[in-house]
C-alpha cells in the first residue's frame, strides 16, 4: 500500500490530467461555478440525489461527478444523504408513479430554499417511457422544477455545465 | 432416474418450430406443474418465467445443455404455479399475476409485487380493468416473531446515488434476524413499451432497462430478432459488439469493486478504481461516441465501427489502467483490516446459488459454474478461450475476488478481438421477412445472464417481448446472505451482488 500511497502522492493529478473530451471545460466551469456557489451559500451547495424512475444510466453519470476526475466536491457541490440537508434535489426519471409519492415526500422534506434539477432525457420529458400506463412522465409533472439538464445520459461535464446555470438562476432570484 | 422425467414429459410433448434457435414444447397443465416441480428438485435450472396473452412460458436448462422452453396455455385466467415447488419462480409468476391478471393456482404467496396499487389499472398487459388507489405503504411483509427484535425500514430512497427500493430489516441488536425486499418501485410497464411496435422502438426501450447493462441487453435483443428471422451477422459486427459488451463489463467491476471497498470505509481503492473506471468509459467515448455505449449493438450487428485508431485507443487504455490495476489488487490482498469486512460475510451457499441458478460473480464466487459467454459459445467468444473465474467461499470477499478474476479476462479478451479485427461490414441487413418469428437469446450481462425472447411480425412489428435480468434470481438470494450478519455489512452485501432495481423492476 505504501508504494501505491507514495506514488500517487508524488503523480501529476489526475483531476487536470484526466481524460480528452472534459479537462478545459471542466476547469473553466469549476472555477465560474465555485465563484457563484461562494457568493450564495458561502461554502456548499448540497444536493440529494432522488431517483424517480431511472434506467440507472443517470446515476452512473452522476456518480462520476464524485470521481476524482471531476471531482465535484472541490466547488462546493456536495451530496447528501438526507432531503433534509439538502438545498437541491436532483431528480431522474421518468417518474414512475410507484416513486410518485416518494418523490413528493422528499420534496417536502428539503428546507426552503430548495431548487429542482430534472436530469435525462426522461427526467426532463420522460423519454421513451412516456406512453407508459406504469409512469406519470418528466419530473415538472410532479414537482416544480427549476432547470433541465437533457442527455441520455448527460455526460458529467454537462451536469456540471448544468449546476452552474443553476446557481445563475438561484442568484437571479 | 430422475433425469428422466422431465425429458420423457417432453418427448410426448408438442414441439412448437417458430422458436429459434431452442426447442419449445407446449404442455397441458399437469405437465406443465409436473416439470415445475422437477425443476423444483434441481433436475433443471430455471432460465425464466413470463407470458403473453393466453400462455405462459418457462426458460429451463439442463447443466451442460442447451436450454428450452416449455410453454403451457392460460386456462379460465390461471396456470399451474411453478413457485410452489421453485422458489425463484415466485416472484416472477407474482409478477405475470400483477401484469397479466392470470392466477398461479396454488401458489403460497399471492401479493402483489410490481403492482403498488398507483397504476390505476389492474392487469395492465391483459383485461386492463380500472381499478382505485391503493396506499402504496399497504404491504403484508412476513411476520417475524421472537423476543428483542426490532424493525429498520430502509427505502425506497436510499442515502445514496442508488435506485429506489425497499429493505424490511428485523434485527436482534446489531444482528440481521431477516431482511425482506419490496421492489417494483422503478417499474416502468417494459413489456409493454415492447408490445406491438416498431423494431427500432423496442430496441431503443430494451437498451434502457438498465443503464449499466444496456450493451448486455441490446447484444440479447439483437440475437434474440437475429434468431427470430435468420440474420448472420457478419464477423467484424460481432466482434465489435463483444468490445463493447466487455468494456461495459470491466467499467462496471471496477467501479463496483471500488465501491465495495469503499464500503468498508477504505476510500483509497475507490479513488483508484473510480479513475480507471473513468478511462473505461472515456475510451468508450472516444471510439463509439457515447460512454454507455447506449443503442450501439443492433439487428445485424452494429451501428458503430471501430476505426484503426479507436483500436489503438481501447489498447492505450488497457496499457495505463494495468499497472495501476495489479497495485490495487496488490493492496487488497495485504490490507487485513480490509479483508476482516470482506471475508466471512454475507456467506450464499453453494446449494442456494445452484437452487436459484444464480448467474454472473454472485454464482461463480459460489461454486455455480456458467457462463454463458464459454457455456452457450455465441459469437464472437465462440472461438476464444478466457478465464472463467470460480470460488467456492461464498462471501464478499470471494465475490470480489471473481470480479476482479473478470476484469482481467476481459482486459485480455479485449487484446484478443483486437489483434487484429476481422476485415469486412459491421451490419447485415434486416430483411423483410415472409412470416415472423420467435427468438429467444442468452448474453453474459456484468452481473450475468440476460435472457430475451420476442415474437416478431411480417411487417418487421415486434408482437411481445420480455427482458430478464440476472437480478431477479440474485436479489432472493440476497435476503439470505444477509441472515445473521451485522446491519453495517449490508452495503457491502449488496453492493458484492449490486443487483439491478431497474432491470428487475421492468
Amino acid at each position: 500500500m505504501r508504494t501505491l500511497l507514495l506514488r500517487s502522492l508524488f503523480a501529476s493529478p489526475v483531476t487536470i490530467d484526466g481524460p480528452a473530451p472534459a479537462d478545459a471545460a471542466l476547469d473553466e466551469v469549476g472555477r465560474a461555478l465555485e465563484a457563484r456557489v461562494r457568493r450564495l451559500y458561502g461554502r456548499s451547495l448540497t444536493i440529494r440525489e432522488v431517483d424517480a424512475g431511472s434506467c440507472n444510466g443517470c446515476e452512473l453519470e452522476i456518480h462520476a461527478l464524485g470521481n476524482s476526475v471531476y471531482d465535484a466536491e472541490r466547488f462546493g457541490l456536495r451530496f447528501v444523504a438526507s432531503p433534509r440537508h439538502a438545498d437541491v434535489l436532483l431528480v431522474t426519471g421518468p417518474v414512475t408513479r410507484n416513486m410518485r409519492v416518494a418523490l413528493e415526500r422528499s420534496y417536502a422534506a428539503t428546507p426552503d430554499p430548495k431548487w429542482v434539477v430534472a436530469v435525462g432525457d426522461c427526467g426532463c420529458g420522460g423519454g421513451v417511457f412516456e406512453d407508459s400506463y406504469a409512469v406519470v412522465g418528466a419530473v415538472e409533472k410532479v414537482i416544480p422544477v427549476d432547470l433541465s439538464i437533457r442527455g441520455c445520459p448527460p455526460r458529467p461535464i454537462d451536469l456540471l455545465k448544468g449546476l452552474v446555470a443553476l446557481v445563475d438562476k438561484a442568484v437571479a432570484r | 432416474m430422475t433425469h428422466d422425467r422431465i425429458a420423457r414429459l417432453l418427448a410426448e410433448a408438442h414441439t412448437i418450430a417458430a422458436l429459434k434457435p431452442w426447442p419449445r414444447y407446449e404442455v397441458d397443465h399437469g405437465a406443465f406443474s409436473e416439470i415445475g416441480g422437477a425443476v423444483g428438485e434441481g433436475e433443471r435450472e430455471l432460465f425464466g418465467l413470463w407470458a403473453e396473452p393466453g400462455m405462459v412460458h418457462m426458460a429451463i436448462r439442463a447443466i451442460g445443455e442447451r436450454p428450452c422452453v416449455v410453454s403451457t396455455a392460460v386456462v379460465d385466467d390461471s396456470f399451474p404455479s411453478i413457485g410452489r415447488w421453485c422458489a425463484p419462480a415466485i416472484r416472477l409468476e407474482r409478477t405475470i399475476r400483477d401484469l397479466y391478471g392470470y392466477q398461479p393456482k396454488q401458489a403460497d404467496d399471492l401479493r402483489p409485487w410490481l403492482d403498488h396499487g398507483a397504476w390505476e389499472i389492474a392487469a395492465p398487459l391483459g383485461a386492463r380493468t380500472a381499478c382505485s388507489l391503493r396506499d402504496p405503504a399497504d404491504y403484508d411483509f412476513l411476520p417475524v416473531h421472537g423476543e428483542g427484535l426490532h424493525q429498520i425500514p430502509v427505502g425506497p430512497v436510499h442515502a445514496g446515488i442508488i435506485e429506489p427500493g425497499h429493505f424490511r430489516f428485523t434485527c436482534n441488536g446489531e444482528i440481521v434476524a431477516r431482511l425482506e425486499e419490496r421492489l417494483g418501485y422503478v417499474h416502468k410497464g417494459i413489456d409493454a413499451l415492447t408490445t406491438d411496435v416498431p423494431l427500432e422502438q423496442a430496441a431503443r426501450v430494451v437498451a434502457r432497462l438498465s443503464g449499466d447493462s444496456t450493451v448486455a441487453a441490446s447484444f440479447a435483443f439483437a440475437r434474440a430478432v437475429e434468431a427470430a428471422l435468420a440474420i448472420k451477422v457478419p464477423p467484424r459486427g460481432a466482434v465489435v459488439r463483444g468490445v463493447m459488451a466487455e468494456l461495459e463489463r470491466l467499467a462496471n467491476h471496477l467501479g463496483d469493486i471500488g465501491a465495495i471497498c469503499n464500503d468498508a470505509a477504505f476510500a483509497l481503492i475507490h479513488a483508484h478504481c473510480g479513475i480507471l473506471r473513468e478511462r473505461v468509459l472515456a475510451a468508450a467515448d472516444a471510439v463509439f461516441g457515447h460512454r454507455l455505449m447506449m443503442d450501439i449493438v443492433v439487428p445485424g450487428g452494429a451501428a458503430e465501427n471501430i476505426t484503426a485508431d479507436g483500436a489503438r485507443e481501447i489498447v492505450a487504455m488497457l496499457d495505463a489502467i494495468a499497472p495501476t490495476l495489479d497495485d490495487i489488487v496488490r493492496v487488497y490482498d495485504e490490507t487485513p483490516s480490509l479483508q476482516d469486512r470482506t471475508c466471512n460475510t454475507g456467506y450464499l451457499a453453494p446449494e442456494l446459488a445452484k437452487r436459484f441458478a444464480a448467474g454472473g460473480h454472485v454464482g461463480r464466487a459460489s461454486g455455480r459454474d456458467f457462463d454463458s459467454r464459454r457455456d452457450l459459445a455465441y459469437p464472437p467468444y465462440g472461438d476464444k478461450t478466457f478465464d472463467v473465474p470460480l470460488l467456492t467461499a461464498g462471501d464478499v470477499d470471494a465475490r470480489v475476488r471473481v470480479r476482479i478474476g473478470e476484469v482481467f479476462a476481459s482486459m485480455a479478451l479485449l487484446r484478443a478481438f483486437l489483434s487484429p479485427l476481422p476485415e469486412g461490414p459491421i451490419l447485415a441487413p434486416v430483411p423483410q421477412p415472409k412470416e415472423g418469428g420467435e427468438g429467444i437469446a442468452i448474453t453474459e450481462a456484468f452481473r450475468g445472464d440476460m435472457l430475451v425472447w420476442l415474437r416478431i411480425r411480417p411487417d418487421l412489428r415486434v408482437a411481445r417481448c420480455h427482458v430478464r435480468d440476472a437480478s431477479w434470481f440474485q436479489w432472493p438470494l440476497l435476503e439470505a446472505v444477509i441472515k445473521n450478519n451485522i446491519v453495517a455489512d449490508f452495503p457491502l452485501c449488496n453492493k458484492s451482488f449490486n443487483c439491478s432495481y431497474s432491470g428487475h423492476d421492468l
